[in-house]
């Protein structure tokens, strides 16, 4: 009997394997962030709204923090955007903005006209801040734990959908444990 | 046999005159080599099946100059594939190194082989112990 259900069995595990690695939903442009669970990058840059101060990953030292990858020629950051006002209305977390590969001009223009949900925004022309946090499309939103590990990226426009199904529960969690 | 002149000379077009880096990075032939070498086993992350190299969307052009940094700051090829794969992951190196998860589809054929090979061996050394009379009385029945 077994000589002949090995065979199967191993079959039915190769296929296995293979189904799951060629699933249909799986979504080939969303890598996962080598950073999930690791110290975040750290980043010091120009202020957008007032390009002689800084912005720098020290000023939510020890915070939850969101840091978010936004640009003025960026589609799916003004998609976002709005959520990104109604979340820093209703909750206590500071949402730091990292203007990335952007011209200063429209990035003032922007976040006068459409309201600035941002703490800060830093100022990161050449990517050189984007390239250290491993970004490679715009809206990137990076969710930073107390201790400054990165606790979930998410790649594409944030929504309440996804806020409340990926961001919230890690947030309560976070939240609960002592710095 | 003017046309078929002008399809032949246009077909002798070096396209990679055309290529994205006019210019040398470095003038130094060997840096200029190990850049070659790099960005040639780099994945665009953006535009998934090409190399930076190949790719002239701008986060490959930003890899580039990154490298091309690194490289002039003296750092090892290691270094530098370090620091890509520290931030970008696996993902972009062309080649994966063993390990982990790769090494399963490295050395699974391998595997697959010595596996069949054993059956078959099995197989074989059976059959041949079996008496020849079987495969007469086999083709009696046949018959």
């Amino acid at each position: 009997m077994a000589r002949y259900l090995a065979p199967l069995i191993v079959f039915a595990v190769l296929v296995g394997v293979f189904i799951k690695g060629l699933d249909p939903e799986r979504d080939l442009k969303k890598l996962p962030s080598p950073f999930l669970g690791k110290d975040a990058p750290e980043f010091d840059l120009p202020n957008v709204k007032n390009i002689n101060e800084r912005v720098s990953s020290n000023d939510y030292a020890g915070e939850i923090a969101l840091v978010n990858f936004w640009a003025t020629w960026c589609v799916g950051c003004r998609q976002e955007h709005a959520f990104l006002m109604e979340l820093s209305r209703e909750t206590e977390i500071p949402i730091y903005g990292i203007d990335w590969r952007d011209r200063l001009e429209p990035a003032i223009n922007w976040l006068a006209q459409l309201g600035d949900p941002y703490v800060a925004s830093g100022f990161d022309a050449d990517s050189t801040t984007g390239i250290n946090w491993g970004v490679y499309g715009a809206p990137e939103t990076f969710l930073i734990g107390k201790n400054g590990r990165v606790l979930y990226k998410h790649l594409g426009p944030l929504n309440r959908d996804t806020w409340e199904a990926k961001f919230m529960p890690l947030i309560i969690a976070e939240q609960g444990t002592a710095q | 046999m003017n046309r078929l002149l002008v399809i032949i000379t246009s077909s002798l077009v070096s396209w990679s005159v055309f290529a994205i880096d006019t210019g040398r990075a470095f003038d130094d032939d060997e840096l200029q080599a190990r850049y070659q070498s790099i960005i040639s086993e780099v994945r665009c992350v953006q535009c998934q099946n090409q190399t930076i190299k190949d790719s002239n969307v701008q986060i490959a052009s930003d890899l580039r100059r990154e490298i091309r940094r690194l490289i002039g700051e003296g750092k090892s090829d290691g270094e530098v594939y370090d620091f890509l794969v520290q931030r970008y992951g696996e993902f972009v190196l062309y080649r994966p190194p063993m390990r982990g998860i790769t090494l399963f589809l490295w050395l699974a054929p391998g595997a697959f082989l010595l596996v069949g090979a054993f059956i078959a061996i099995r197989v074989v050394r059976k059959r041949m112990s079996m008496p020849l009379e079987i495969d007469d009385e086999a083709d009696q029945v046949a018959n």
